[in-house]
């Protein structure tokens, strides 16, 4: 017998198969680092202009939509500072189909992976959307310069935009991980999603300023977290008369609403993760 | 017992271990294989309320079995049988239906070559990302990528893409990942299909040294060669429940008695895991054991037909009797082909006394081909050798050269004629 075995006789512990969390925390957070980096990396590899690409797209469909809304529809006109409010809106709302879109199929694409490792389930969607967040990080670099290029003037508040974002990155990790764990076992949730992302970019207040809507259907629209956030990010970034979510619905207990969604989508996510987690491998 | 069975027989005894570091308690697992997969769109507008039939097709049935700290334990079995499942069951990839897993240490899963390797990333991103995953962090990745590259020896390949990488240099950059990982427990599974024979030979040293450093490893494989050699128990899988457990050469045998046979009713379970005998205490050292030429000087290489003697140096603790002294040689893929030993005597080495070193000497003219052979030696005690005082399957090894035109493993003495005898006529 070897002077190891003499030791003392090693703890078991019970063994419960995989699960959204389980692994450690630090195992967790550097493969979720690393898969997100290496898919980053990957978007946009072997393409010439590289990750400038990942700014084309936004500035493309902002772009448009400006043309659209100011020289065609009159949606735009005469709202101060509606350029830089419209490409706010247009980079949060498509970092925000970029997670939840890709995040669909995310965990059956990485099928030879949870076929074959044990890791955290959880790391899957979250790497997901850390990868779209990486590419909104990128972005917003370029609108903080269109931002000031147009006029408006730096505030105090723009110290609160991360806020904005690392909402949006909770509420999006929300809905990826009801979609990427249901997708398992219905293919159906695809082209499901594909429809509910397009109404709610048109319901999300992306294209047009909440105070064009009519009435009590602010509330409605605001009551969607994503609207809301993109709501502060223009009264905290472009312009204060804007007002804030709570404000403009009628009072602090009114803000509480698309919050509370927020939290209850991802409290959701986490719940249908955490309970499909352990079939997925042989759900594949 | 002859010599070769005594050698093996050491290298598992079959005894379950008294400090298990994996226990596994009555172990079921069912797959739900649907009938009619409900997956689409249309299907599901069609029938929407239709609930999916799912017939059940049990993997595995009631599989209890420990595996000890620095154990090499062997899953065997045939296609189907439910090792793959059983050994993704313990790296925690599939969550058992019933029954208890329990481990003491990191496992570290290597069920497939290269898990996660991306064949648009440079082998240099793969390791780094491949590490990770096994469960080193970032920076200790970076600091082992060295050793990685070095032993898979690939450093020259390092920034091109892995999709440019043959199968067999992408094992060695898998491989070799792997063990540089630091885990306590490996999980193989049949990784070493693949690669050309000194890549394998590299696997085998591996594995040597995982064994001598007193890793825990759990192998799943066919090849009962391996098992043999380097298992120190197994078990064998028979439609998902556990055909025998215990010693690698009975394993071993079974399975390849049950490969050529017709599938018949289960035989009973056979419990390998009753106390076997006390445990062999040191009793003798093998203080040297080394190859020289005719003119007595060390060597590494012999010449094909040159004269070689093989030299083995034991130092006795204790008092032995009847002793018996046994050399061998084998090739690298563990063939027995020349042994040497005192069982036959009429005299049997007279008593050896406390302290006193022997010295074993074996004269031959190199018979054996190219490639590297490896000498074993041992020294029995009792009056059938029954008794094992020092053994080592590979204390030293020599390679072989300059061997033409030899049919087989080595030049065998003989004479070849034939006569011919004239047609017989159709009448």
């Amino acid at each position: 017998m070897s002077a190891r075995a003499a030791d003392e006789a090693p703890r078991l512990r019970e063994m419960h198969g995989p699960s959204a969390f389980a692994g450690g925390w630090q195992r967790f957070v550097h493969l979720t680092w690393t898969i997100a980096l290496t898919d980053f990396r990957l978007t946009y590899f072997g393409s010439v202009l590289g990750y400038l690409w990942s700014l084309v797209r936004p500035f493309l469909t902002f772009a448009v939509l400006l043309v659209v809304f100011t020289q065609i529809f009159n949606a735009g006109k005469g709202v101060p500072h509606f350029a830089p409010m419209l490409l706010l809106g247009v980079v949060l709302f498509l970092f925000f189909a970029e997670a939840t879109n890709s995040a669909v199929s995310a965990v059956v694409n990485r099928e030879s992976l949870v076929r074959k490792m044990q890791f955290p389930r959880l790391v899957i969607p979250l790497s997901v959307v850390l990868t779209a967040a990486l590419n909104l990080a990128v972005n917003l670099v370029p609108v903080a310069i269109f931002v000031l290029a147009s006029g408006v003037e730096v505030r105090a508040t723009w110290l609160l935009a991360p806020i904005v974002v690392l909402a949006l990155v909770a509420f999006a990790s929300g809905v990826a991980m009801i979609l990427s764990s249901l997708y398992v076992r219905f293919r159906d949730v695809a082209p499901i999603w594909a429809v509910v992302s397009q109404v709610l970019f048109y319901g999300s207040a992306v294209i047009y300023t909440i105070d064009q809507v009519p009435g009590d259907w602010k509330r409605l629209v605001l009551a969607n977290p994503v609207a809301s956030l993109i709501q502060l990010s223009r009264t905290w970034v472009v312009d204060p008369a804007q007002g804030t979510p709570a404000q403009i619905m009628g009072g602090a207990a009114w803000g509480l609403v698309p919050l509370a969604v927020g939290i209850a989508v991802l409290a959701l996510g986490l719940w249908v993760f955490n309970h499909e987690a352990p079939r997925i491998a042989e759900r594949l | 017992m002859s010599a070769v069975e005594t050698a093996r027989a050491s290298v598992g005894d079959g005894r379950a271990p008294e400090l298990p570091v994996i226990a596994i308690d009555g172990l079921t697992k069912t797959f739900r294989l649907p009938r009619h997969r409900v997956s689409t769109l249309k299907e599901r507008a069609l029938h929407p309320l239709r609930r999916t039939v799912y017939d059940e097709l049990r993997i595995l049935q009631d599989v209890s079995f420990t595996v000890g700290r620095g154990e090499f334990f062997g899953i065997v079995g045939r296609n189907g049988s439910g090792k793959s499942t059983l050994l993704k069951c313990l790296a925690g990839i599939y969550r058992a239906d019933a029954g208890s897993i329990r481990v003491a240490e990191r496992l570290v899963p290597f069920i497939e070559l290269g898990v996660g390797f991306n064949p648009d990333l440079t082998a240099r991103d793969n390791v780094l990302i491949n590490a990770v995953m096994m469960g080193l962090s970032p920076r200790e990745a970076r600091n082992r990528f060295d050793a990685i590259v070095d032993f898979a020896e690939l450093r020259e390949f390092l920034d091109l893409k892995l999709k440019n990488y043959s199968s067999g240099m992408q094992v060695r950059l898998a491989f070799s990942t792997m063990v540089h990982t630091d885990a306590d427990v490996l999980l193989i599974d049949e990784v070493l299909a693949v690669g050309d024979a000194a890549f394998q030979q590299k696997c085998f040293d591996v594995f040597h040294d995982l064994r001598d450093r007193g890793r825990t490893v759990v192998l799943v494989t066919h090849d009962m060669t391996v098992v043999e050699r380097f298992c120190h128990r197994a078990i064998l899988l028979d439609e998902g429940r556990i055909a025998l457990v215990g010693d690698p050469i009975d394993v071993g045998q079974r399975y390849l008695q049950r490969n050529f046979e017709a599938p018949g009713p289960l035989p009973e379970p056979e419990n390998g895991d009753e106390p076997g005998p006390e445990p062999p205490r040191v009793r003798a050292d093998i203080v040297d054991v080394w190859v020289q030429d005719a003119v007595g000087r060390r060597v590494e290489a012999v010449v094909h037909g040159e004269e070689l003697e093989v030299h083995c140096l034991y130092e006795s603790h204790e008092a032995i009797d009847r002793a018996r002294l046994d050399v061998w040689i084998d090739s690298a893929e563990d063939a027995r082909v020349f042994g040497a030993s005192t069982m036959d005597w009429a005299e049997p080495p007279r008593a050896i006394g406390v302290g006193e070193r022997l010295h074993v000497r074996v004269r031959l003219r190199n018979p054996f081909v190219d490639g590297r052979w490896h000498v074993g030696c041992s020294l029995l005690a009792g009056s059938a050798g029954q008794d094992i005082v020092a053994l080592d399957n590979r204390a030293a090894s020599f390679v072989s050269y300059g061997a033409r035109d030899v049919y087989g493993l080595a030049r065998v003495e003989h004479q070849l004629s034939y006569d011919r005898r004239p047609a017989e006529g159709p009448g």
